[in-house]
C-alpha cells in the first residue's frame, strides 16, 4: 500500500514478502526497523540496558504476530502500536517487580550467579535435583531447562519457547527460589 | 543485553521464520463467527422451544426492546473484540457496544422495577437462568476466544472483556426463547449479575494467561 511514507511503504512490502516465506526480506526488515523501535522504546525507558531488553521483546512480538499485518494497510502504525504497547507493558512489569521481587541481573544465565557455585556445599544428588526440577510448575520448569540445563541465552530461549524475555527471567528467578527452598530449606 | 545480542536475535528469528497465513479482515471473521452462532441458535430454537408460547410472549413490547438491546450488544461487542485483537486498531472500538448496552440495561432496569412491584423478592427460575447463561456462554466463549487468540492480541484483557460481554449478551438473548413463562424481578437481576460474572471471568482468564506468557 502506498501511503507517502517511503520507509513505511518499503517495510510493508518487506513484511508482505516475509509473510510469504522470504527470509531475506524478513532479515532486511528487522534490521531496518530496529532504529525506529529503539527510538519508540527509549522515549519510555531511560536506562539503555533495559531499553535494549524491551527492544528485543518488541522484535519477538513482531515475529509472533506478523500474521496480523494486513498488506493493504500502512505498516508504520502497526509497528508503532506494537512497540508502544510492549514498552508500556514493560514499564508496568518493572514497576510491579521492583515492588514485589528482588532480582540479581546476573542470575538468569548459566553460572553467572556466584551462588550457583555453592553446589559443593549442598548435599544434593543429581537425582534429587532432577526430581525437584520435574516438580516445578510447567512455566518455571521450562525456563530452568532452557536457561540452566541447556544453557541457552535469554534471546535464544525466548525464540525457542515463544515466551518473552521478561517472562523467562521471572520464571527462572522463581524456579531458583523454589529449588533452593526445597533442597536446602534456605530462603533466597 | 547488548546490540550484539539483538543482532543474534534477528538472525535467530530469521532462521526460524516460516511462511504464515494472514488473518482475514476482522469484520469478515466476526461475520463468520456470528453466522455460525446464529445458525446454531436458530436450530436450537426450532427444535426445542415452544414457538406458540413465544409468539404470545413477544406481544409484550418491553420484552422485545430488551431482547433487541441484548442481541445488538452481543453482535457489536463481538465485532469490537475482533477489531481490537489486532495491534493497529483504535482503542475507540471498545466503545462500540456501549450505547446498546445502555439501552439493554435501561430496558431491563425498567422491567426489574415493574416486576419488583408485582413479584417482590420471589425467586422464580433465577437458578435455572443462571445455569443457562453460564452453560451457553462456555461453548460460545470457547469458539470466540479460540478465534480471537489466533491474533495473539496485545491487550488481551480488553479483548477478552469485550468477548465476554458479547457471549454473555448472546446467551442472555437466547435464554428468552427457552424461558416460556413470565420473569420475576429476581430473574432479571440474576441475568444482569450473571452477565457481569461472565465478563469478569473472561477478563480474569485473559489476565492470568497474559501474566504467564509475558
Amino acid at each position: 500500500m502506498q501511503t507517502g511514507d517511503r520507509d513505511g511503504d518499503r517495510w510493508g512490502a518487506f513484511m508482505a514478502a516475509a509473510q510469504d516465506g522470504d527470509r531475506h526480506a524478513y532479515e532486511t526488515l528487522l534490521r531496518e526497523i530496529l532504529p525506529y523501535i529503539r527510538s519508540v522504546v527509549r522515549a519510555l525507558h531511560g536506562r539503555p540496558e533495559r531499553a535494549e531488553e524491551v527492544t528485543q521483546d518488541v522484535l519477538l512480538t513482531v515475529h509472533r504476530v506478523r500474521h496480523t499485518y494486513d498488506p493493504t494497510r500502512p505498516f508504520r502504525p502497526w509497528l508503532a502500536a506494537i512497540a508502544r504497547r510492549r514498552a508500556i507493558d514493560a514499564l508496568r512489569r518493572h514497576r510491579h517487580t521492583e515492588v514485589h521481587e528482588v532480582f540479581d541481573e546476573y542470575a538468569y544465565e548459566t553460572f553467572a550467579d556466584a551462588a550457583a557455585n555453592k553446589h559443593a556445599e549442598m548435599p544434593t544428588t543429581a537425582e534429587e535435583l532432577r526430581a525437584a526440577i520435574a516438580d516445578l510448575p510447567a512455566q518455571q520448569r521450562e525456563a530452568v531447562q532452557l536457561l540452566k540445563v541447556r544453557g541457552l541465552s535469554l534471546a535464544e530461549a525466548s525464540v525457542e519457547s515463544g515466551k518473552s524475555i521478561a517472562a523467562l527471567k521471572v520464571n527462572v528467578h522463581r524456579a531458583i527460589k523454589t529449588l533452593r527452598r526445597r533442597l536446602t530449606g534456605e530462603e533466597l | 543485553m547488548t546490540d550484539d545480542d539483538t543482532m543474534r536475535l534477528i538472525e535467530a528469528l530469521t532462521a526460524k521464520a516460516q511462511p504464515v497465513k494472514r488473518l482475514r479482515p476482522p469484520g469478515l471473521r466476526a461475520v463468520i463467527w456470528l453466522g455460525a452462532v446464529g445458525v446454531a441458535i436458530t436450530l436450537a430454537i426450532c427444535l426445542f422451544s415452544d414457538l406458540t408460547l413465544l409468539t404470545r410472549r413477544f406481544q409484550d413490547a418491553r420484552l422485545v426492546w430488551e431482547m433487541a438491546g441484548m442481541l445488538l450488544t452481543g453482535i457489536l461487542a463481538a465485532v469490537a473484540a475482533f477489531h481490537l485483537s489486532l495491534p493497529d486498531r483504535s482503542a475507540a472500538w471498545a466503545l462500540l457496544p456501549l450505547p446498546t448496552l445502555a439501552w439493554w440495561f435501561a430496558a431491563m432496569g425498567y422491567n426489574c422495577y415493574q416486576h419488583w412491584f408485582t413479584d417482590g423478592w420471589a425467586l422464580g427460575s433465577s437458578w435455572a437462568c443462571l445455569k443457562f447463561v453460564v452453560g451457553a456462554s462456555v461453548p460460545l466463549g470457547g469458539t470466540l476466544f479460540f478465534l480471537l487468540y489466533r491474533a495473539a492480541p496485545l491487550a488481551p484483557v480488553r479483548v477478552a472483556t469485550l468477548g465476554g460481554l458479547g457471549v454473555a449478551s448472546i446467551a442472555a438473548f437466547t435464554l428468552q426463547f427457552f424461558h416460556p413463562f413470565d420473569v420475576t424481578f429476581m430473574d432479571l437481576a440474576t441475568q444482569m449479575i450473571v452477565v457481569g460474572l461472565v465478563v469478569l471471568a473472561a477478563s480474569g482468564y485473559a489476565r492470568l494467561r497474559r501474566d504467564q506468557t509475558r
